[in-house]
């Protein structure tokens, strides 16, 4: 038997971010409306695949509504999504996941009586295939695929250094290890796109900043997009390469975080209300 | 990562199993020598039944977490397709225990079915429709029983629903030396009763290895986790009508064995032995031993269906002692200073870690 060609590093290697320039997102004119109420409307988006983009903008905005429609979490009302340039009407929130959208929620939404890693695991079930009676008569097929999620589990979550507390019950963790934990699970979708509500949401800045390095370490390692909603504008200003400010449902700025940060519109709808504040 | 893990779950599910061959070798002993009481004998495969009833129905209760109020209509299932497999086959499997064994799985298919038609239009939606649709269920099963006539003879199987009233077993147009398996409302007489405590012991044991190892598979964790979130679990692509289908159908299959079992230990059986009272009399095992709780629901669903049995000096006040222990249980269950006390003899100590 001839063994398999191994492909030798080219010196000439472009970045992915480089060789691709299609978005992995793109959301034309997609809205949303709540009996009368335009939570989000003409909202035009496209993210590119190795991007860190930032969704901000004051309470009621909307951005958790974007988040909504990009899962089919609500069917959008009008306008197209296109996922790596696949329409994704018809697709339902898991089908969207399977496509290659996770996500995390604003309130935290675990599986409170598994362990963390079977939040974890569970998240990959998607790419197993053993079926149930594989399951039920632990034929040959469970124990391969079981070692194999048990490993990639413990992998990322080693991430935020959370290994050792894979057998703990995921409801009984502190707070910002749940924050943690559902970026973890999100991961284990294996996404192309992930999308942070709120991330470092009750997190102190030592937390924050730990959070940051992590985050830009996932996108990374793992070359993928993160769309993310956040209030601390420091982490937003950061890490993020694109910002899109979103008031009343609507998008008023878009650019990079210093075309935001001295965006007059901006400052009025979003930041000029904060040092008010 | 070559570290061999002994999981808590596992040493739980492995005493579980232990504790269910102890017993039922020690009851082995106890009947041989004549100890047990004949009432008692005569409950062995009934307890098995219960016993098995009880874990199926935490499948669908405890850990898919949604009510079913008709657990014993997919019993009522699985018992009267059992008889009439177990009555047609007497000629054709000779063999007791392959005929006890093919009428109980012909029992668990039926009741899959039923289990499949009941849950196809009501999991897909979201609330708490299925206490309802399965207590509907367990009361059409028993009126529809009520009126079926089947009958066997050399030309096979006979089968017509008396809805008039007006039919008999002699409108089946049966041949000379056929025989009637199922009477309407009389139910199914003249059984052959091919029941054992054996039988009852495989199948709880059966019942308790599908079970716990569907928990542990990746079914057994999507399962949990819709049961946990639903949206997050959508969210992380699992495609919750699947899931909840397949819980309910095993719980299903699972109550129609156990019905096969248990009506093959009568000579004669009505449909009224499977009514609301009977589930809910199942769902109490479920609730007194713990959602989620196996070897719980193992232990309750035996301890509740025996102590009628072992208060019978008392006749007049079995009901009434009857409550009382059943209140005495939940105060205990729920009491604080039993808890830590319990808590004790628990196989997994917390570690610091859990306190963070
Ligand atoms: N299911 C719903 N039905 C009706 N109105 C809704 C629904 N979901 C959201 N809304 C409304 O849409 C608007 C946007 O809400 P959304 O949660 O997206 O805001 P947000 O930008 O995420 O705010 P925050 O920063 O507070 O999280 C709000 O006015 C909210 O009340
Ligand atoms: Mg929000």
């Amino acid at each position: 038997m001839f063994p398999k060609l191994v492909p030798m590093p080219s010196p000439n290697l472009l970045t992915e971010r480089d060789a691709d320039k299609t978005p992995i997102l793109e959301c034309i004119n997609l809205g949303i409306n709540f009996g009368g109420l335009a939570a989000v409307e003409n909202f035009n988006m496209a993210i590119g695949r190795t991007e860190i983009t930032g969704l901000i903008g004051p309470n009621g905005a909307g951005k958790t509504t974007v988040f909504n429609l990009l899962t089919k979490v609500y069917q959008p009302t009008k306008g197209t999504i296109l996922l790596d340039g696949n329409d994704t009407h018809n697709m339902t929130t898991a089908q969207v996941n399977r496509a290659g959208i996770a996500r995390t929620f604003q309130n935290i939404r675990l599986f409170n009586d598994l362990t963390v890693e079977e939040n974890v695991t569970v998240a990959m079930n998607a790419h197993m295939h053993y079926n149930m009676w594989s399951g039920i008569f632990r034929l040959p097929g469970f124990w391969k695929e079981e070692r194999v999620a048990h490993e990639r589990a413990l992998e990322l979550l080693s991430i935020f250094n959370m290994a050792d507390l894979a057998d703990t019950k995921a409801g009984s963790l502190p707070y910002g290890a749940q924050r943690r934990l559902e970026i973890v699970r999100a991961l284990a979708t294996n996404p192309s796109l992930l999308l942070l509500d709120e991330p470092a949401a009750g997190m102190n800045p030592s937390e924050t900043a730990e959070l940051m390095e992590n985050i830009r370490k996932i996108r990374d390692t793992f070359q993928i997009a993160i769309l993310l909603i956040e209030h601390d504008m420091n982490l937003v200003m950061n890490i993020c390469e694109g910002i899109a400010v979103l008031n009343f449902g609507r998008i008023i700025a878009k650019g990079t975080p210093e075309d935001i940060q001295s965006n007059p519109a901006v400052i009025e709808a979003y930041l000029g209300k904060q040092k008010e504040a | 990562m070559k570290k061999l893990r002994i999981k808590q779950h596992t040493r739980t599910d492995f005493l579980t199993y232990l504790g269910v061959i102890i017993l039922f070798v020690v009851m082995n002993i106890l009947k041989s020598n004549g100890t047990l009481s004949r009432s008692l004998t005569g409950q062995l495969v009934p307890i098995c039944c219960y016993m098995s009833m009880a874990v199926s129905l935490n499948l669908t209760v405890g850990i898919l977490g949604e009510l079913s109020l008709g657990h014993a209509g997919f019993m009522s299932v699985g018992a009267f397709s059992g008889i009439v497999a177990a009555m047609s086959l007497q000629n054709i499997i000779p063999a007791v225990p392959l005929r006890l064994a093919v009428a109980m799985i012909i029992g668990a298919a039926a009741a899959a079915i039923a289990g499949a038609i009941v849950g196809t239009p009501v999991l897909r939606l979201r609330g708490d429709y299925l206490a309802i649709v399965t207590l509907a269920f367990g009361e059409i099963i028993k009126d529809l029983v009520n009126c079926l006539l089947v009958g066997y003879d050399s030309k096979g199987l006979h089968m017509a629903f008396n809805l008039t009233g007006s039919k008999t077993i002699d409108d089946l147009g049966m041949k000379e030396g056929g025989i009637a398996i199922i009477k309407g409302a009389q139910g199914a007489t003249g059984t052959t009763t091919i029941a054992t405590f054996t039988a009852g012991f495989i199948l709880v044991m059966v019942t308790l290895f599908v079970v716990l190892n569907l928990k542990h598979s990746r079914a057994g964790r999507a399962i949990m986790a819709l049961r946990d979130n639903a949206i997050a679990a959508e969210s992380v692509g699992i495609n919750i009508t699947k899931y909840k289908m397949m819980a309910f159908v095993t719980s299903a299959a699972l109550a129609g064995a156990a019905g096969a079992l248990y009506g093959l230990n009568f000579s004669s059986l009505q449909a009224t032995k499977f009514n609301f009272n009977t589930s809910i009399l199942i769902l109490v095992f479920v609730v007194l031993g713990g959602l989620g709780n196996l070897w719980g629901s193992l232990i309750a669903a035996a301890a509740l269906t025996v102590l009628p049995e072992l208060l019978r000096a008392f006749s007049d006040y079995r009901m009434l002692v009857y409550a009382i222990v059943l209140i005495l249980v939940m105060l205990t269950t729920n009491n604080p200073t039993l808890k830590t006390f319990f808590s004790r003899f628990k196989l997994h100590k917390p570690t610091g870690k859990e306190a963070v």
